[in-house]
């Protein structure tokens, strides 16, 4: 049995028209997603409707959106698990990204800093049986919703962020061949994994189970152990300092 | 001398690859997509890297096109692929009466294999099917579609290339003799409505390829056939996992970072842009995958997506099973007296490469220029450059 469900869905273009949202009532099944009924209001509804999509299944990370104000991948979003029979979701772009139309944002500010970190994309895949040289893509799929859920990204623009700073803890624990000194400088500044005030809302939103503050908590301890180090004259701090 | 400009039409792999390869060969590339990249076919794709395996019975044309661009693929995106390899299972007789028509079919199209004991291939894979008669392994592997298609773009903007997302062509410009001298656009992020005139037009719109031929009064063979795919919350296996036996529906499990996709059925439909799912193709997706990978009962649905192939049809081959995954350049002026203007379609992802290179050959043939393909042996920068 199909629901019908009001879709209320941030509206935006270039500079013209100011924001505001738009109701569109869509036929949707309680198990179908958020996405299905995005994309039936552009296929049916309003050809004019901009929205990221590509995998339609979490391993993209593109239709990353603001569900009744929570940061969903909207293709792996229930119908049931969001609204009920004859309900409303409010369906917004993310935050923290400049927005360019309707839901989609600019992705281009948290790439460059995932670039500055340089994680790989790859890494080696814990084997199910028989150990072999197996890899697979790292659980990171980059889609910006613990950006988006960051309180202190509301804050600072300069802040590194929970996607970049999990990135550079990946890295300097498993470097497989990368340079990691810059990334240790990277991470130890008042604008990095200093800032966080440890709210946690990066793991409540992450799709693929990650623990950004976590891997920024990692971090610190190991960026404290270091400083100790260095007192002494040794670890990595004290090196990068000696030139 | 100013280069001359190509408008490519379309920012899934195809158009990525030949947006890529035209930059290479040094022409002045403006590409446009009516959604954000990767969101047609290539987008929701099963993300596999064919090693061959799947057409080196039926279809070799296309089996030997798989396995020269997984090899080449290897070289130039080294960090943008799962390098798993991939099993060819025998569950009954029927599968055991195909296997040596399998081997044979690897031999023809060049794919390495090898024999596994069926306990070999549970030592490597606990959850495969233990009733297995057989295994052959072969390298496959698996991408991640939007990354695969970003990492030709990033490099194809190193080398000059302009991306456009969001811009959606809404007509073709004739010269009015008989020739496409740009296209007719619509920034979809602003609504402004603008030309974009160049020297020839590249339709790589897939499925859709269809609609863009009509715009300029000509036609392509397309046979637009979508399947459904069935996405697992945990990663079951970590090779790709097929049956061994004609291509068939759910007869295949492609890992892919923590999860397991399920494929596909095959269906023809009228239009590209809504696929609605077909419900009983989960159920059956299911089950299929379960006669694979009995493990996968125990993990909970986590996505469910369908889109539609773009196979060239021909004349008598109405089952999508039936068509071949070769692709197909076709010359508007040879086909429809309409010059300018190239299509692009058919084909797998893996083969994007190949299919930008036969693309560009008949661009450059056309516009008369003498620039080489270099893409076999250009790696790709990251795709996280695209956006820098």
């Amino acid at each position: 049995m199909a629901w019908q469900v009001q879709f209320r869905v941030f509206r935006s273009s270039r500079g013209e028209v100011p924001a505001h949202f738009d109701p569109f009532t869509v036929e949707i099944k309680p198990d179908e997603t958020v996405l299905d009924g995005i994309e039936r209001i552009w296929a049916f509804q309003d050809r004019t409707l901009t929205f990221r999509h590509a995998c339609h299944h979490a391993s993209c990370g593109s239709c990353a959106m603001r569900v009744n104000g929570v940061e969903k991948l909207s293709c792996v979003t229930y119908i049931q698990d969001v609204t009920s029979d004859g309900g409303t979701l409010v369906v917004e772009p993310l935050r923290n990204f400049p927005i360019v139309s309707d839901l989609v944002v600019d992705v281009s500010p948290m790439f460059h800093r995932m670039h500055e970190v340089g994680m790989p994309i790859i890494r080696s895949a814990e084997p199910l049986g028989k150990p072999e040289n197996f890899n697979c893509f790292e659980n990171c799929i980059e889609c910006g919703m613990c950006v988006s859920a960051c309180p202190v990204m509301l804050t600072s623009n300069q802040y590194l962020g929970p996607a970049a700073l999990a990135a550079a803890q990946r890295t300097i624990a498993e470097p497989r061949g990368v340079d990691v000194r810059s990334i240790w400088q990277l991470a130890d500044d008042e604008n990095s994994v200093w800032r966080c005030h440890t709210a946690f809302e990066c793991g409540e939103v992450c799709p693929s189970n990650g623990d950004p503050a976590g891997a920024i908590m990692a971090l610190r301890r190991r960026l404290i152990l270091e400083r100790i180090k260095s007192l002494f004259g040794r670890g990595i701090l004290a090196r990068q300092r000696g030139g | 001398m100013t280069k001359p400009v190509a408008i490519v039409i379309g920012g899934g792999s195809t158009g990525a690859a030949t947006a890529h390869d035209l930059a290479l060969r040094g022409l002045k590339v403006i590409l446009v997509e009516r959604g954000e990249i990767a969101s047609g076919t290539t987008g929701r794709c099963h993300c596999l890297l064919h090693s061959g395996g799947r057409y080196c019975v039926k279809d070799q044309e296309a089996g030997i096109e798989c396995i020269e661009e997984n090899i080449m693929l290897r070289k130039i995106m080294p960090d943008g692929l799962e390098l798993n390899d991939g099993l060819f299972i025998a569950i009954t007789d029927s599968d055991m009466d195909y296997k040596d028509k399998f081997i044979a079919g690897c031999e023809a199209c060049h794919i390495p294999w090898e024999e596994l004991t069926p306990q070999q291939a549970l030592a490597i894979e606990p959850n495969l099917n233990p009733n297995l008669k057989a295994a052959i392994r072969v390298p496959d592997g698996v991408f991640e579609a939007l990354r695969f298609c970003l990492s030709f773009l990033a490099t194809a903007k190193k080398n000059g290339a302009e991306i456009h997302p969001y811009i959606e062509v809404l007509d073709l410009l004739s010269t009015g003799q008989g020739a496409i001298k740009g296209v007719h656009v619509q920034d979809r992020t602003s609504g402004r409505v603008y030309d974009i005139e160049g020297d020839i037009v590249i339709s790589a719109t897939g499925p859709w390829a269809g609609d863009i031929a009509a715009m300029a009064g000509a036609s392509v063979p397309i046979q637009p056939t979508p399947g459904v795919m069935v996405s697992m919350n945990q990663r079951v296996v970590n090779l790709v996992v097929n049956r061994l036996n004609k291509a068939a529906d759910g007869d295949i499990i492609v890992p892919q970072r923590q999860t397991s996709i399920i494929g596909t059925t095959s269906w023809p439909v009228d239009h590209a842009d809504y696929i609605p799912v077909p419900e009983d193709h989960i159920q059956m997706m299911l089950e299929k995958g379960a006669e694979l990978v009995p493990g996968i009962r125990q993990a909970r649905m986590r996505g469910v997506f369908a889109v539609a192939r773009p196979l060239i049809a021909s004349a008598g081959q109405a089952d999508g099973r039936e068509l071949s995954r070769t692709f197909e350049c076709f010359d508007h002026a040879k086909r429809d007296g309409v010059e300018g203007f190239v299509t692009i379609t058919g084909g797998k992802a893996t083969t994007a490469r190949a299919m930008a290179e036969k693309t560009a050959d008949v661009v450059c043939r056309k516009l008369g220029l003498d620039a080489p393909c270099r893409t076999r042996d250009t790696v790709l920068v990251s795709y996280r450059e695209y956006y820098i």
